[in-house]
């Protein structure tokens, strides 16, 4: 394994963890937008108190994927930049509206009418926000990314939204969005009380898990036109079944652990089937950072940057990993007695 | 506007939004973390009461920071392309340093904003004072990615193509300790200032309670020592600039000539045409002295490049000439608030010096902001000074403007709300002592 193969691999890692931790975040908002019923406030709540202490440590996972990304294959974040440009100019409204309306209705004053304005914000940013980020996978899986730039001779809606703006890439935001709630669902059943509130996101988790599986068929409909090199590895290659099948199964433990209430389980089984959707995206274009032609030696920054950086990610981590871990064991240990909001 | 003016403009304005919320999260913990140090060594509320509101403004300004913080990072693609595909295998590493540190300062701004009843005091007190530390040091990566864009080191250019990267050397790169050092005392004699400018005011306003004078002394002791350092540190990165980038010190101190014995001019308009400064003052002798330390020094001037190769002279020049200004006029107020404290006098009874430090209040950020056109209008046409071009740089993809429009009203939007939210928490303040009676220990 060369240092630019284990630093795309550390990408992955990356981008795993915010899809774990941020993606539930962005799913959180989705439950506080259809919140419903009797306890509606205690859903939104039950939401906000636990997100509050974690989601900018979250998010940091996304601007250490970037970094990695520009830094070590900047080729490939050049060609992204350039033609995920709208798209990724979407994510960053979004991202930019949610972080600053959810400090804002956290510390913004006790009104209702300003606390709903600004749960509104956030809850939309929040469903908006994973839709458009998983269109920019898809395109990339799609294999419809090519160097655009000048003297392509390309007009504008050829170089910068057909790529994006196509049944496959959609369908993969539509799952993304569907995958970011689940994950949420399933962790809220751990953050509630017990009684009624735990059953609210029981269902939502059950129904959610269901909608995945669904956007799932539907993505894998589309891919055979949209995405025939993803779905060639996905179906074809020799790891696919033994692959597809440990995925299915977490899926349905998953599903099974939330229906006899046994949510710890469910907790493990819904990461593991996100984390084993991501890799399989990830190995379905091995070598390829971007299908069909720029693959991980050919988009490498020279070896002593590459060297230099995987240096540093063994410093970093030990400074981060036992803090990550101190932050989650005081805020997230087992059985939470309340959600003590900050005065 | 053209699409590079309009890619420019977003780069400015996210640039100028940012750097206000990420020299807050910088000093801000600093002031939490010495009033907290007080309550836990006196009992004293007042100052428990004091390190969580101010803990509370920084989450409130550290969550639009880390947003535009964001949002800057995927900028640097968005918009400038041809300057990351140079740029980020030479100068990735600080950005990458920087991942970690604000991760750190992320996860323990956390504990410490929702850790107060969970975690014991000491590692409570521990937890504010990584955030600061981390703070101050992702504010010092980024700012050396910054210097290597002015003072590009570690790479070797062989027809057109950056080859032999040398990272470390990149990192190592001439501007880069005269910048953190410029930034790092900027961050806290701006925010020490705001802070102490809003209780002083308050003050004035008649609330002379034990809340605001404590409040005035710690803002005061992180803000004064800064700004007294601050002209000192700017005259040794003036210093750099004379040998390493002096396009920009000619045009930051409008100098057409080449000449030995350079004058500084101050004020006045420079016009670029006529290759004269008009109005300004001049001070014989004076760039010469200050950059090389003699009088007689030559200094290059504008005349040294083409025309083209200018920066927009005006603003720079005057961009510069109000920074200082700011700087003199806040190292002078943390000189007298010195002067005060060796008398041993109370700061809060002295009328005078609490409107000095009121008129301080918004002229850290105003010398932040001028500092930052200087360094960056300053390199123009570069982006990599020497080495690459601006508008070689931009993005091909047509239309930027909607794109700047969208991010302008953004900007403005979120401007308003967060003042509106800090002023609201100012307000709230407590009137007066009356508000701890009955408190053991308060108001001492």
């Amino acid at each position: 394994m060369t240092a630019a193969d284990a630093l795309a691999g550390i990408l992955v890692i990356a981008l795993n963890a915010y899809v774990l931790s941020g993606g539930a975040d962005f799913g959180g908002g989705v439950w506080d937008l259809f919140a419903s019923g009797r306890r509606k406030a205690a859903q939104r709540d039950l939401v906000a108190s636990a997100i509050g202490p974690v989601w900018e440590a979250n998010h940091v996972w996304l601007i250490l994927a970037v970094v990695l990304l520009f830094t070590c294959f900047p080729v490939v974040f050049v060609r992204l930049a350039v033609a995920l440009n709208l798209p990724l100019t979407g994510v960053l409204v979004g991202v930019v509206l949610r972080g600053s309306a959810f400090a804002f209705r956290g510390y913004g004053g006790d009104r209702d009418v300003v606390q709903r304005r600004w749960g509104r914000v956030f809850a939309v940013a929040s469903l908006v926000t994973p839709i458009l980020l998983g269109t920019a996978v898809g395109t990339v899986a799609s294999g419809a990314i090519r160097d655009e730039g000048r003297g392509t001779g390309n007009g504008f809606v050829a170089s910068y939204v057909a790529p994006w703006f196509a049944p496959f890439p959609l369908a993969i935001g539509l799952f993304t969005l569907c995958c970011f709630a689940f994950l949420a669902a399933v962790y809220l059943t751990l953050e509630a009380p017990e009684g009624d509130l735990r059953e609210d996101f029981r269902r939502r988790a059950l129904s959610a898990g269901v909608a995945v599986g669904v956007a799932a068929g539907l993505a894998l409909l589309v891919a055979r036109p949209g995405a025939p090199l993803m779905r060639h590895g996905l179906v074809g290659s020799a790891w696919a079944l033994p692959f597809q099948m440990a995925t299915g199964l977490a899926a349905v433990s998953a599903l099974v652990a939330l229906w006899t209430r046994r949510y710890r389980l469910a907790r493990v089984a819904a990461a593991l089937q996100v984390s084993l959707i991501l890799w399989g995206w990830v190995a379905s274009q091995y070598p390829y950072l971007i299908p069909p032609d720029l693959a991980i030696a050919d988009a490498a920054a020279p070896p002593a940057t590459l060297h230099l950086v995987l240096l540093a990610l063994v410093l970093g981590a030990a400074v981060l990993v036992p803090s990550l871990v101190y932050l989650y064991r005081v805020f997230k240990a087992s059985e939470r007695t309340s959600a003590i909001r900050h005065q | 506007m053209t699409d590079l003016a309009a890619a420019r403009v977003q780069m400015g304005m996210s640039l100028a939004f940012h750097i206000i919320f990420a020299v807050v999260g910088i000093a801000m913990p600093v002031l939490m973390v010495v009033a907290e140090r007080r309550w836990r060594r006196s009992g004293d509320p007042i100052h428990l009461d004091l390190a969580k509101r101010w803990a509370r403004g920084t989450a409130i300004l550290f969550a639009v920071g880390a947003v535009s913080g964001t949002v800057l990072s995927f900028e640097l693609g968005l918009l400038w392309p041809g300057f990351m595909r140079v740029a980020g295998p030479v100068i990735g590493m600080p950005f990458s340093l920087e991942g970690f540190a604000f991760f750190t300062e992320a996860i323990f701004l956390g504990i410490y904003l929702y850790g107060w009843e969970r975690v014991s005091p000491r590692a409570h007190q521990s937890a504010g004072v990584l955030v600061a530390v981390s703070g101050a040091l992702s504010g010092v990566f980024v700012v050396i990615a910054n210097a290597w864009m002015n003072a590009p080191a570690g790479f070797d250019l062989v027809d057109g193509q950056i080859t032999n990267v040398r990272p470390l050397a990149a990192m190592a790169n001439a501007a880069a300790l005269p910048q953190v050092l410029h930034m790092t005392l900027a961050a806290y004699a701006a925010t020490g200032f705001a802070v102490a400018g809003v209780h002083a005011w308050l003050i004035l306003r008649g609330r002379r309670s034990p809340f605001h004078r404590h409040a005035l002394v710690i803002a005061l002791l992180v803000g004064a020592p800064a700004a007294v350092l601050q002209p000192l540190s700017g005259d040794y990165a003036a210093g750099h600039l004379a040998r390493h980038q002096p396009v920009k010190l000619a045009t930051m101190e409008a100098l057409f000539e080449t000449r030995s014995g350079a004058p500084i001019t101050l004020g006045g308009w420079p016009d670029a045409a006529e290759r004269r400064t008009r109005f300004g003052l001049e001070v014989p002798y004076g760039l010469s002295l200050l950059a090389f330390r003699n009088p007689t020094a030559v200094v290059r001037g504008l005349d040294s490049v083409p025309p083209e190769l200018w920066p927009a002279l005006p603003a720079v020049h005057l961009s510069f000439d109000l920074m200082v200004a700011c700087g003199m006029y806040m190292a002078l107020v943390a000189l007298w608030a010195a002067w005060l404290a060796r008398k041993k006098a109370d700061l809060s009874a002295r009328r005078g010096f609490l409107w000095a430090t009121v008129l301080a209040a918004p002229l850290g950020f105003v010398a932040i902001e001028c500092g930052w056109m200087v360094t960056e209008l300053g390199r123009q046409p570069w982006v990599i000074y020497g080495v690459l071009r601006t508008a070689d740089a931009v993005t091909p993809m047509p239309g930027q403007m909607w794109r700047t429009g969208v991010f302008a009203l953004i900007y403005v939007f979120l401007a308003v709300v967060v003042t509106v939210l800090l002023s609201r928490q100012i307000v709230r303040s407590p009137m007066h002592t009356g508000e701890y009676r009955g408190i053991p220990g308060a108001g001492r």
